[in-house]
C-alpha cells in the first residue's frame, strides 16, 4: 500500500463486482421528497406484536448470550414442524441450521458447496445478491434467463439453452423476487429432471413460500430424487415481516448443512439470539397474523393488476411474493423508471437491474398501503397517457 | 357473491368502511355492481348495522365525558335481560350495551358533554329502573385505543425507499 491508497489492495473478486443497480436507483429516489415508493423489497407491516413482545421478554430475562451454532434447539424443532406444511421433513438434530437471514444461509451454501472454478447457474431475473455471492465464493455464476412468455418460470429448456448441463449447482427463488412468479409442483418437474440428469445441487430460496396466492407453494425438495441434492432456504423476514431482525434457516441433507455449519461456527457463531426468541413465538402463535397479511397483500395485488390491465401495461398474473412485473410500453425500462420518478414521484425498479430477462419490465412492489398504491396507479396512468 | 368473497368483503369493511365500492371490487376481483348489491343485502340482513368514524375527541379539543357503567339487575318471572336492555339502550347517551359474565350483568358505555351530565344520566335514568339493583360508574380518564385504532402517534415508515 502506498500513501493510504487501497486500490491495489482490494481483492479482485470484490473489485470486479459492480455495486448493485438498486443502489443507484435508491440514490435517485432519495433526492426527491414525497416519493410514493413501489420500490421496496420488504413488508410494510411490522412484525406481529406477540413476536416483538417475545423478543422484549427475552431481553428482560437476560437472554443475551450466544446460542448453539445451529440455533436454539426449540427453534429448530418448531422449524421442523412448520416445514411439514410444505411437505418437507428435516431433522432438527443435523438437517437444519438457523442463519442470520436467508442471505447468510445462501452465502454459507456458496462457500461450503462450491470450489473455485465451479459454476453455479442463476435463474434470472433474480434477487441481486446471488451472482455476487457466487463470485465472492470464488465460483462462476452462469445466467439462466427465464422469459416473459413463460411467466418467468424456470424450465428444462431454459437451463439447457443457457448451457447449465456443465454447472455444479443451481440457485433460484420461487415465489420470485422480482417477478412475483410462482412454480407449481408440475412445473418444477422439468427443473428437477434437468438437475438429476446433470447432477446439479439445487439451492431453493423459498423465503416467499407463504406469500402465495390462489394456490399452494411447492418445494422442489419434495420431488423424487431431489431431497438429497437440494438445500431449501426460508426465513422470517417476509412471512413474519421481520426483515430487520435478520433470521433465516436452511434445510438440507446433514452433509450439506454440516458443511455450512462449519463456516457458520467460525464466522457468525450463532444467529441473533433475540431474533431466535421472536422466531419461536412467531412459529407458535403468529399463524393468524401471517394469514391476515397474506390476504391483505392479495387484495392489493388484485388492485394493482386490475389497474395495470386498464392502463394497458401488459402484465402476467404474478401469484407470489409482493411484486408484479409489468412490461413498459416501449421496452426501455430504465428511462420509464427514471422519468416516472422525476415526473410523478413514483419509484419502481427497472427490471434490467435484476439481470437477463428483466429488461423491458418494471418491478412494482405492492407492500405499501392501499391509498398510496391507488395514488401511485393514478399517477402511472397519467404518466403513460402523456408519454406513450 | 360466493361465500368466501362475501366473508372477505365483510372483513375488509369492518377494517375500513370508507373504501369505495370500485376499490373493493378490484381488491376482491368482482364487479362494482356485485359489491354494491352485496353491501345492500348485508345491510338488509342486519349484518352491517352502520358506519361511523373513530374520533379522537381529545385531539378535537372537545371535552366530552365517557364512562363505563357496571349494572346489576334482579330478574323476575315477568322480566328478562332483553327487556331491561331494550329499555336502557333506547337512551342516546348509551353508546354501547352488553350483557357480560362475572360480577355484574350489563356493561354500558355512557357519553355526555361533561362528567356532571354522565353522573346525572346514570343516577336519574339508569339507577331508578326498578330491576336495577346497583350501578358502578368508571369515568374514562384517557383513551389509548378504540376499535382497533391507536390514539397515539402512528409509527413512521422507516424503510429505505428502494431496496432489493
Amino acid at each position: 500500500m502506498k500513501d493510504g491508497n487501497w486500490s491495489g489492495e482490494i481483492a479482485e473478486r470484490v473489485r470486479t463486482v459492480p455495486p448493485s443497480g438498486i443502489r443507484r436507483f435508491f440514490e435517485l429516489a432519495e433526492e426527491q421528497e414525497d416519493v410514493i415508493s413501489l420500490g421496496v423489497g420488504e413488508p410494510d407491516f411490522s412484525a406481529p406484536w406477540s413476536a416483538r413482545e417475545a423478543g422484549i421478554a427475552s431481553l428482560e430475562t437476560g437472554k443475551t448470550s450466544y446460542t448453539a451454532n445451529r440455533g436454539r434447539r426449540e427453534l429448530r424443532e418448531e422449524i421442523a414442524s412448520d416445514a411439514r406444511r410444505h411437505g418437507l421433513e428435516y431433522s432438527p438434530e443435523d438437517e437444519i441450521i438457523v442463519t442470520t437471514g436467508v442471505s447468510e444461509g445462501v452465502d454459507l451454501a456458496f462457500r461450503a458447496l462450491f470450489d473455485p472454478g465451479d459454476t453455479v447457474a442463476v435463474a434470472q431475473p433474480t434477487y441481486v445478491s446471488y451472482e455476487p455471492g457466487v463470485t465472492f465464493a470464488g465460483a462462476e455464476p452462469l445466467a439462466v434467463p427465464t422469459r416473459a412468455e413463460d411467466e418467468f418460470k424456470l424450465t428444462y429448456d431454459a437451463l439447457r439453452d443457457a448451457g447449465a448441463e456443465n454447472a455444479d449447482g443451481l440457485i433460484y427463488c420461487y415465489p420470485n423476487n422480482p417477478t412475483g412468479a410462482v412454480m407449481t409442483r408440475e412445473e418444477l418437474r422439468g427443473v428437477a429432471e434437468f438437475c438429476r440428469e446433470n447432477d446439479l445441487v439445487v439451492l431453493a430460496d423459498e423465503v416467499y413460500a407463504d406469500l402465495t396466492y390462489g394456490g399452494k407453494h411447492a418445494s422442489v425438495a419434495t420431488l423424487d430424487g431431489m431431497r438429497e441434492r437440494t438445500v431449501v432456504f426460508n426465513g422470517f423476514s417476509k412471512t413474519y415481516a421481520m426483515t430487520g431482525t435478520r433470521l433465516g434457516y436452511a434445510l438440507g441433507p446433514s452433509d450439506a448443512v454440516g458443511a455450512m455449519n462449519r463456516i457458520h461456527q467460525y464466522t457468525m457463531l450463532s444467529a441473533p439470539t433475540t431474533a431466535q426468541y421472536m422466531a419461536i413465538e412467531a412459529l407458535r402463535r403468529c399463524g393468524d397474523d401471517v394469514e391476515e397479511m397474506r390476504q391483505e397483500y392479495n387484495r392489493r395485488r388484485n388492485l394493482v393488476l386490475s389497474r395495470l390491465d386498464e392502463i394497458g401495461m401488459d402484465c402476467f398474473e404474478a401469484k407470489g411474493a409482493f411484486y408484479v412485473f409489468p412490461k413498459v410500453p416501449d421496452g426501455d425500462d430504465e428511462t420509464f423508471a427514471e422519468e416516472l420518478l422525476k415526473q410523478e414521484e413514483v419509484a419502481a425498479v427497472p427490471g434490467s437491474v435484476f439481470g437477463e430477462g428483466g429488461e423491458g419490465h418494471l418491478r412494482m412492489s405492492y407492500a405499501t398501503g392501499k391509498d398510496e398504491l391507488k395514488e401511485a396507479m393514478d399517477r402511472i396512468e397519467g404518466f403513460v397517457a402523456r408519454n406513450y | 357473491m360466493e361465500e368466501e368473497k362475501r366473508r372477505e368483503l365483510v372483513e375488509v369493511l369492518a377494517d375500513d368502511a370508507r373504501r369505495p365500492a370500485e376499490d373493493l371490487a378490484r381488491m376482491l376481483g368482482v364487479s362494482t355492481d356485485e359489491v354494491k348489491d352485496e353491501i345492500e343485502a348485508l345491510e338488509d340482513e342486519g349484518v352491517l348495522r352502520g358506519y361511523t368514524a373513530v374520533v379522537d375527541w381529545e385531539e378535537f379539543d372537545d371535552d366530552r365525558a365517557e364512562a363505563y357503567v357496571e349494572v346489576n339487575v334482579s330478574l323476575d318471572r315477568e322480566t328478562d335481560y332483553v327487556e331491561i336492555a331494550d329499555r336502557i339502550a333506547r337512551f342516546p347517551e348509551v353508546t354501547s350495551l352488553t350483557l357480560v359474565s362475572g360480577n355484574y350483568d350489563f356493561g354500558l358505555v355512557v357519553e355526555g358533554d361533561s362528567m356532571n351530565d354522565v353522573s346525572a344520566f346514570v343516577s336519574e335514568k339508569v339507577a331508578p329502573v326498578p330491576e336495577i339493583t346497583q350501578t358502578v360508574t368508571h369515568f374514562v380518564m384517557d383513551k389509548y385505543k378504540e376499535r382497533g385504532f391507536s390514539m397515539g402517534d402512528g409509527d413512521d415508515d422507516e424503510r429505505l425507499s428502494v431496496s432489493p
